[in-house]
C-alpha cells in the first residue's frame, strides 16, 4: 500500500517536472540524491547506529564519477552512477570489517575518523584539485547529451528513477527478517546471538547498503553540481546528513525523501534572507525539531493519520 | 540409553581462579535436570560453556555424539541447545507476539544473509508458530503489550518461549524464577515444564530454591567451589551431607518433596 502511494508520488512528481521553475529542479535534484544518503543513515539509525562519517561513501561515489568521466572517458550515466555506487559498496565492506565491531559513541568517531583519512588524502592531492576540487564531464544518456535546461530536466528524471528504486528496496528490506532485526539489535544483542544470527554481520549488511545508498547519491551529487571538491568528505557534509537524519525522522522510507527536500529549501531560504547567518536558521529549526517533532517530520503523517482515524 | 549431552573433565581457568573443574556428567534425552550451588560455584560457568558462551580450558563437551567443545554460540543453538537467562532478554520495544514472530523467524530461517534479505519477517508460518507459542506459555493475555512493561513473571516466561522458538533438544534455563515472587514461582515452573515437555525437551535449570528442585527436577547436581559435589534424585542429592552445610544451609530449611 505504502509503496503503491511512494510509485504514484514519483510519477507525479516526474510528470509535474517540465511546469515547475528551473531552481526547484535543481533544488530537487540535489535534495533527493542528497536523500538516498539519509535513506541509508535511516537504515542505520533504526539499529542505533548514528554515523558521523557516511560523507566518506557519498565522496566516493562523487570522485568515481568525476575520475571516471575524467580519465576513462567514460560518459555513459547508468555506468558512471553505478561504478560510483560499487565503488562506494566495496569500501563500505571493507570499513564495516572493522566498524562492525563498535557500537555508540564509538562507532560514531571511528566512522568519523575514517572519513577524515579520505578528506586529508583528497586535500593534499594536487592532481585532484586539491581543495578546489575538479569539474565533472557532461554525461550521455543513451548516447545522447542533453543541454540546457534539458539537461537539467533529464537528470531529474534519472535521480527520481534510481531514488524510485531505491525506496522500494530499501521498503522491502525493511520488512525482510534481517531488515526487521533494528529494533532488536537495539533491544538485546543477546538475545539474539542465542536465537543463532550474528549481530555483527548484521550490523555489516547495514553499513555496506547505507554505503551503496550514499555512493549512489555522492555520484548523482556530482553530476547535478558538475563539481567535486575534498568538501563532500569533510565532517560538517556527514554532519549535515545527520542533521537531515533527525529532522525527518527514522519512521518511514518517505520521510527521507520529505526531510531532505525541506532541508534543501530551508537552506536556500536561509541563505538568501541572512546570507551571513544563515547557519542560525537551519539550528534553530534543527532545536525546534528535536523540542516538538522528536520522531522527525515523518512523525506528521502518522499524527495526521491518526486524527483521520480518530475523527472517522 | 545414550546421552543426549556428555561432558568430560571439563574445567575453565580465568588466570589463576579456577571456575571449573573435574566436571563430568551425562544426561540422557529428556531429563529434567536441577543445578543447585551457591553463588561462585561455577554454575552459570558451567552453562556459559555448553552454550559456547565461554571456551572450556580443558575436556570435552559431546552434544548428540558430536563435539561441540569451543563452538561459538551461533552454530550451538543451530545444533539445537537454546538457554534463558536471569535477567530476560526480550525486546523491551517491541510486543510479545512481534518478539515471538522475530524470534521464530531467525529459526525457520535458513543460516544465510541472502535468504534473510529476501524473506519477510511476518509470513503465515512465522506468525501460526508465535501464536502457538503464546499459547503454550499462556500469555495470551499480554499477546500486544510491550514487553517494556511486562510483569516480571511474563517476562521470565517470554524469555524461555523465545529460547524454545528455535525448537531445541536441550535447553538451559539460568535461575528461571529469580525476581519472581514466591507466590507466582511454582505457577511459572508449572506452565514452563509443561510445555517444554510437551516439546519433549531435555532440561537442565538452575535455581536456588530448593522446594522448586525437589518438586520438578528428575536429577540434582549440585555444584561447590567449580565442581559436582552430589549428583543424583533430588532426595539423595539434596539429602547429602556435604550440600546440606554447603547449599542449602540447614536441614530445617529443606523440606522433602512429600512436605512440597
Amino acid at each position: 500500500m505504502r509503496e503503491a502511494i511512494g510509485a504514484v508520488m514519483f510519477v507525479l512528481l516526474a510528470l509535474a517536472a517540465p511546469f515547475l521553475p528551473a531552481w526547484i529542479i535543481s533544488l530537487a535534484t540535489i535534495a533527493f540524491a542528497n536523500a538516498l544518503v539519509v535513506l541509508g543513515l535511516v537504515i542505520l539509525w533504526r539499529a542505533g547506529l548514528v554515523p558521523f562519517g557516511q560523507a566518506l561513501y557519498y565522496a566516493i561515489g562523487a570522485y568515481v564519477v568525476a575520475l571516471v568521466g575524467r580519465y576513462a572517458r567514460i560518459t555513459d550515466v547508468f555506468l558512471l552512477v553505478f561504478l560510483g555506487a560499487a565503488v562506494a559498496g566495496i569500501v563500505a565492506y571493507l570499513v564495516g570489517l572493522l566498524l562492525a565491531r563498535y557500537r555508540e559513541i564509538f562507532f560514531a568517531m571511528l566512522s568519523l575518523a575514517v572519513s577524515m583519512i579520505l578528506y586529508g588524502v583528497l586535500v593534499k592531492t594536487e592532481t585532484l584539485g586539491s581543495t578546489d576540487g575538479f569539474h565533472v564531464e557532461s554525461p550521455t544518456i543513451f548516447g545522447l547529451s542533453p543541454h540546457g535546461r534539458d539537461a537539467g530536466l533529464v537528470l531529474f528524471w534519472l535521480v527520481l528513477v534510481f531514488c524510485a528504486v531505491a525506496a522500494f528496496l530499501v521498503s522491502r528490506y525493511f520488512r525482510s527478517v534481517a531488515g526487521s532485526l533494528a529494533v532488536p539489535v537495539r533491544d538485546s544483542e543477546i538475545r539474539l546471538e542465542f536465537l543463532g544470527i550474528s549481530v555483527d554481520r548484521l550490523i555489516h549488511l547495514k553499513l555496506v547498503i547505507a554505503g551503496l545508498l550514499a555512493g549512489l547519491g555522492g555520484a548523482l551529487a556530482a553530476l547535478a553540481i558538475a563539481h567535486v571538491d575534498p568538501n563532500m568528505a569533510y565532517w560538517t557534509t556527514s554532519g549535515g546528513f545527520v542533521f537531515v537524519t533527525i529532522l525527518a525522522g527514522a519512521g518511514s522510507v518517505a520521510a527521507a525523501f520529505v526531510g531532505s527536500f525541506v532541508f534543501e529549501l530551508l537552506r536556500s531560504v536561509a541563505v538568501d534572507v541572512m546570507p551571513g547567518t544563515w547557519q542560525m536558521i537551519l539550528g534553530t529549526a534543527l532545536l525546534l525539531t528535536i523540542l516538538f517533532l522528536p520522531e522527525g517530520i515523518g512523525s506528521l503523517f502518522d499524527r495526521l493519520r491518526i486524527r483521520l482515524e480518530k475523527s472517522r | 540409553m545414550t546421552a543426549i549431552l556428555s561432558v568430560r573433565d571439563l574445567e575453565k581457568t580465568f588466570g589463576s581462579v579456577v571456575a571449573a573443574r573435574d566436571i563430568n556428567l551425562d544426561i540422557p534425552p529428556q531429563q529434567t535436570v536441577g543445578i543447585i550451588g551457591a553463588n561462585g560455584a561455577g554454575k552459570t560457568t558451567f552453562i556459559n560453556m555448553v552454550t559456547g558462551h565461554l571456551r572450556p580450558s580443558k575436556g570435552t563437551i559431546r552434544f548428540e555424539d558430536r563435539d561441540i567443545t569451543g563452538r561459538p554460540s551461533r552454530e550451538i543453538t543451530r545444533l539445537g541447545i537454546s538457554r534463558s537467562f536471569q535477567v530476560a532478554q526480550i525486546f523491551p520495544s517491541l510486543t510479545v507476539f512481534e518478539n515471538m514472530c522475530t524470534a521464530a523467524a531467525i529459526a525457520r530461517g535458513a543460516d544465510s544473509m541472502l535468504a534473510r534479505v529476501t524473506k519477510p519477517l511476518r509470513s503465515p508460518e512465522t506468525e501460526q508458530e508465535a501464536e502457538a507459542a503464546i499459547a503454550l506459555f499462556r500469555i495470551e493475555a499480554y499477546r500486544d503489550t510491550r514487553a517494556a512493561t511486562l510483569p516480571q513473571g511474563v517476562r521470565k516466561l517470554l524469555d524461555i518461549a523465545m529460547a524454545v522458538a528455535a525448537w531445541p533438544r536441550l535447553l538451559l534455563l539460568d535461575e528461571p524464577t529469580s525476581g519472581v515472587s514466591i507466590e507466582e514461582k511454582f505457577d511459572i515452573m508449572d506452565v514452563v515444564m509443561t510445555a517444554l515437555k510437551h516439546r519433549k525437551i531435555t532440561i537442565l535449570f538452575v535455581e536456588h530454591d530448593m522446594e522448586i528442585v525437589a518438586r520438578f527436577a528428575d536429577r540434582v547436581l549440585a555444584f561447590y567451589d567449580g565442581t559436582v559435589i552430589a549428583d543424583g534424585p533430588p532426595t539423595a542429592a539434596l539429602g547429602d551431607a556435604q550440600v546440606q552445610a554447603y547449599i542449602s544451609g540447614t536441614k530445617t530449611r529443606t523440606r522433602q518433596p512429600a512436605d512440597a
